[in-house]
């Protein structure tokens, strides 16, 4: 069986400088991952080339065994992912941005499993509000609920909960990690270590461009008796 | 297909929505330009036998489809670019010949609702009768469909907004107001009217405008050749760009 994210030898510069150095990494289907490190080491670059955003000088990235570059429709339609950015189209209401973002890939009537995600993420009263309209919290759950739209078996969350309050928070991983039951693969960013320790089954540390750490959440504990994953993390960044 | 449609339902919702502002203002610079021009000429002036507003009337109205068209493809994607939604058309599975069939359709509409618009505006002004309606749909069509291309290209390529405006402002403003819309080119020196058939957009005005007369400065069907050998060119160009991700995808 393919693993839900299979990521060989990946490279990319921009310019002079190397932001990924030959990362691999395989995620399995069903996993909670947690993909953590300071900025600048390339999480979301290798995102990023996950998604298609960015095209790496070399290496391969496949989502459930298709391609990202050469069988790019399909690894696109298993993949979701939220952008760290908070991004928006202000020419649209709630609605009908989950309504357009389902039908770019390929689903017309989605209505019912929008009212879904609307009530999860409590948007439901403002599925007609203006995007300009929301707030910084309201907007980020939107970008959760358009990466959710396509029923994605593979949710890619680029740091979602940056600047959002405890309510939505909680509210949200609440609903990510009911899909990660359901069966979805969950590859979260964060920088709320606290967050990755309690969510996460396994845990990759990034360092400049390089995988510097990669096991599971309670192996990378148990080197550190009695400590948090703060602890693994300050460390693994100081060797 | 359904996410072709979809882009292309979005990217005519976007437009509609602000439709004061992309249909009804060029619907009335256009209007002002027929009023000021009409009423300084109109009484001393006769191009290929007809009035200087009847003249001028088709040459407005294919000038705003063209301007029109560029302005929506360009600015659509320039903004999602900015502001970084570009990335909800970059994430889903669309094929790259559908983005760009989407974009240019949209841009076309636009591009035909302004020049419907400005007909229907001038009408009142001006004596005017279509002689040859085909020419009048093909050129229309084919023109708009090529500035709407050509709008993508500048829309790709521009990283900030002042260098869009330059590319409107020093490549496609003095294409179109130096093809003909205002003046027949048989009025020019000989060096400008030889520099004229190097424009293709006077062709596009030209053949839209024998739609129109029936008369007009190179024959209709070398006008549309030359403006369908450009469509191509710039559609092929632009599908190039798309493939490769140029400048969207890093």
């Amino acid at each position: 069986m393919a693993a839900a994210v299979s990521i060989v030898d990946v490279v990319k510069h921009f310019g002079s400088l190397q932001a990924l150095a030959g990362v691999s990494l395989a995620i399995e289907e069903g996993e909670f991952f947690g993909l953590l490190g300071p900025n600048g080491a390339g999480k979301t670059t290798l995102i990023s080339c996950l998604a298609g955003l960015i095209r790496p000088d070399s290496g391969t990235l496949k989502v459930l065994g298709h391609d990202v570059i050469n069988d790019f429709r399909e690894a696109r339609r298993l993949l979701g992912v939220v952008p760290q950015e908070l991004v928006f189209d202000p020419f649209f209401n709630v609605r009908e941005t989950l309504q357009i973002q389902s039908g770019y890939f390929g689903i017309r009537k989605n209505d019912d499993w929008i009212d879904e995600i609307l009530h999860n993420l409590d948007l439901t009263s403002k599925a007609n509000v203006n995007m300009r309209r929301l707030s910084g919290g309201m907007k980020r759950r939107v970008l959760v609920a358009q990466a959710l739209v396509h029923k994605p078996p593979v949710i890619v969350l680029d740091e979602p909960t940056a600047g959002v309050d405890v309510e939505l928070r909680q509210g949200l991983w609440q609903f990510v990690r009911r899909l990660n039951g359901e069966g979805h693969t969950i590859i979260l960013t964060t920088h709320y270590l606290e967050e990755a320790e309690a969510l996460c089954g396994r845990i990759a540390l990034m360092k400049q461009g390089r995988v510097v750490a990669l096991d599971t959440t309670a192996n990378l504990m148990a080197a550190h008796p009695g400590g948090t994953l703060e602890d693994v993390f300050v460390r693994a960044m100081h060797q | 297909m359904i996410g072709f449609w979809t882009l292309l339902y979005k990217e005519l919702l976007r437009f509609w929505k602000v439709a004061f502002q992309t249909v009804g203002a060029p619907v009335l610079t256009a209007l002002l330009y027929l009023m000021i021009f009409g009423h300084v000429l109109d009484e001393h002036v006769q191009v290929h036998g007809v009035r200087y507003t009847s003249f001028l009337v088709p040459g407005l109205v294919m000038m705003q489809v063209l301007q029109n068209a560029f302005a929506n493809s360009s600015s659509s994607l320039i903004q999602a670019k900015i502001t970084g939604s570009i990335v909800f058309v970059l994430l889903p599975p669309i094929p790259y010949s559908a983005f760009f069939a989407a974009y240019v359709l949209a841009a076309l509409a636009r591009g035909l609702m302004v020049g419907i618009g400005v007909l229907l505006a001038t009408v009142w002004f001006a004596e005017i009768t279509v002689v040859a309606p085909f020419w009048v749909l093909a050129f229309a069509l084919l023109g708009g469909a090529m500035f709407a291309a050509l709008g993508m290209i500048a829309g790709i390529w521009s990283e900030k907004f002042d260098q869009l405006a330059a590319f409107q402002n020093f490549l496609i403003m003095p294409l179109t107001m130096l093809s003909g819309v205002f003046y027949s080119i048989h009025s020019l020196p000989a060096l400008w009217q030889g520099v004229s058939h190097y424009n293709p957009v006077f062709y596009m005005i030209d053949g839209f405008r024998y739609g129109f007369f029936g008369v007009s400065d190179v024959a209709p069907e070398i006008s549309l050749g030359v403006v369908f050998g450009c469509f191509a060119a710039v559609s092929l160009l632009t599908l190039n760009l798309l493939k490769r991700g140029w400048k969207l995808r890093a």
